[in-house]
């Protein structure tokens, strides 16, 4: 089996709080991976570690090794404006930016130097119809898309994000604020997505980790517990605390 | 019962001062128009707005070319403050550290607070010998004014964008930043763009400072009554016009100065009105500004 991303011993810092202690987790290729955890675990942080975004607060440090196919994301070679563009990622909060849902989808293909209008066109509908959003947004492709559902939202920015190919997309609660029709069809969608992406999702929701994921890490306070394949972990927990925690007795 | 009473009193309160500070408005909007119109009745209001000779003692009242000074001034000086502005603002809302920002928000807003006789005194002093030496002529133009007046109104649009800027929720430029846009094209593509409305809400009130100036003109632009061939010729403004000539103003020609104020007052109007259409049309096919 090989390994996506591989993080050794990893430890992260605002300020002098160490919010991550000793992080260490192998993720598979084109596989769904969730990450559990009651609030405040450090769920989000970990998975902003992996396309750097954590890099624009003021206080942040780490140590310990992230590898991208084997590559040290943190090496300060690293160009940061590529990694983000091969680490996609899609926000608790449905963030579509200002513009037409076309411009949205073109966004991210633009600042990477695509220009050519019949190029554009035909990436940005293959995107929308990946994230199963074209039939909806085919007739208001010029019509803002703060105009559009919050599921409708979402999906656009799944398909900003797959428009400019990335290897790996990461999920920040991306139904937290959906309400459950919208959620089910992101979750067909990721269903869809596995095939091409190595995806990895931060949930609340346990019911959606078991539907959508094949591993699943439990986060608490800032380490993982356990980790392993989705059925294992919710079928037989080996640590006391992940079977507390998914039967409901805290967090 | 007593607390209904007691509101009843606060928003009635509130209504009446509301409504006075409107009246008083109002009130010398009308006291302006009732001294102004006879002149402009009297000389004929499309001779009063697009006469070019200004001579009271002869009878002659055209404001035109002030009109020009007053909308050249403003547009140049929008001209080299608008750039200057929006950039200083980018730093200081995107790229300047916490600490720089610091200190350098409130310089900048103290900038506003000079009275403008100091920036007027400095100019008289400092910036017309450097214009007379580098330009030849008096040193006293429609440069000199403007220069001064972009000084003037540069931390009102500085820190007006910079808020408005800073007002973008920080959600859009993490989106742009995960799908690996760099700083500069997040802030050109996505930030920029959402400010907008904010941005043009500096310029109206940088505008509205820069055409209402007085002091500072008066004291730089030479205030010879001409439509400028260049913008190293001497320009008077219609606000200049009404305090250089109060003192000693009497009969048709004190209400002519009314009369000028009445143009500037109707000119302000005008462009408060495509300023608030712009800002307006912006607003509604960005769907959401900020500011």
């Amino acid at each position: 089996m090989e390994y996506r991303i591989e993080v050794e011993n990893l430890n992260v810092y605002f300020d002098e709080l160490r919010v991550l202690k000793d992080v260490n987790i192998k993720i598979r290729k084109n596989i769904v991976t969730a990450l559990i955890g009651p609030s405040g675990c450090g769920k989000s942080t970990f998975i902003r570690i992996l396309n750097r975004m954590n890099d624009l607060i003021d206080t942040f440090r780490m140590d310990g090794g992230v590898l991208l196919d084997g590559e040290d994301i943190y090496d300060p070679k690293v160009d940061v404006v590529d990694l983000r563009k091969r680490v996609g990622m899609v926000f608790q909060k449905p963030n579509p930016f200002p513009k037409s849902v076309f411009d949205n989808v073109a966004y991210g293909l633009r600042v990477h130097g695509l220009t050519d209008k019949d190029a554009l066109g035909e990436r940005v509908e293959e995107s929308l119809k990946a994230a199963a959003l074209w039939d909806e947004v085919k007739d208001k492709l010029d019509k803002s898309a703060l105009g559009l559902s919050g599921g409708q939202q979402q999906r656009l920015c799944i398909a900003r994000t797959i428009a400019v190919e990335p290897e790996v997309i990461l999920m920040d609660e991306p139904c937290s604020a959906l309400d459950p029709i919208s959620t089910t069809k992101i979750e067909d969608l990721i269903h869809k997505l596995k095939k091409e992406y190595t995806i990895i999702i931060v949930t609340h929701n346990m019911q959606q980790a078991t539907r959508v994921s094949k591993y699943t890490a439990f986060f608490l306070h800032g380490e993982i517990i356990e980790s392993g394949t989705t059925d294992q972990i919710f079928v037989e927990p080996r640590d006391k605390r992940t079977e507390d925690y998914i039967t409901g007795r805290f967090g | 019962m007593t607390k209904s009473k007691n509101e009843f009193i606060i928003e009635k309160g509130l209504l009446i001062t509301a409504l006075s500070s409107i009246v008083i408005i109002a009130l010398i909007i009308i006291f302006i128009f009732i001294e102004g119109l006879p002149a402009m009745e009297s000389y004929g209001p499309i001779n009063f707005i697009f006469g070019l000779d200004w001579s009271p003692s002869d009878n002659q009242f055209g404001v035109f070319p002030m009109i020009i000074g007053s909308l050249g001034i403003t547009a140049l000086s929008l001209l080299m403050a608008v750039p200057l502005g929006l950039f200083c603002a980018m730093f200081l809302a995107e790229v300047a550290p916490n600490s720089m920002r610091k200190i350098l928000k409130p310089t900048i807003q103290t900038l506003a607070g000079i009275p403008s006789v100091v920036y007027g005194f400095f100019g008289l002093i400092i910036l017309v010998p450097i214009m007379r030496e580098q330009f030849g002529g008096t040193g006293f133009s429609m440069l000199t004014a403007s220069i001064i007046l972009t000084v003037m109104i540069l931390p009102i649009i500085i820190s007006v964008s910079e808020d408005a800027l800073r007002s973008v929720p920080h959600e859009y430029k993490e989106a742009s930043l995960a799908l690996g846009a760099t700083h500069w094209q997040t802030i050109k593509n996505v930030i920029f763009p959402a400010a907008i409305p904010g941005i043009i809400t500096s310029i109206i009130l940088g505008m509205g400072r820069a055409i209402g100036e007085t002091l500072a003109i008066i004291m730089v632009a030479g205030n010879v009554v001409q439509i400028p061939h260049s913008i190293f010729d001497p320009v008077r403004a219609l606000t200049s016009n009404i305090a250089i000539e109060m003192g000693y103003a009497t009969g048709i020609h004190y209400n002519a100065l009314f009369a000028t104020g009445i143009v500037l007052f109707l000119m302000i109007i005008i462009l408060l009105i495509f300023a608030n259409y712009l800002h307006y049309k912006k607003k509604v096919t960005i769907g959401g500004g900020y500011l």
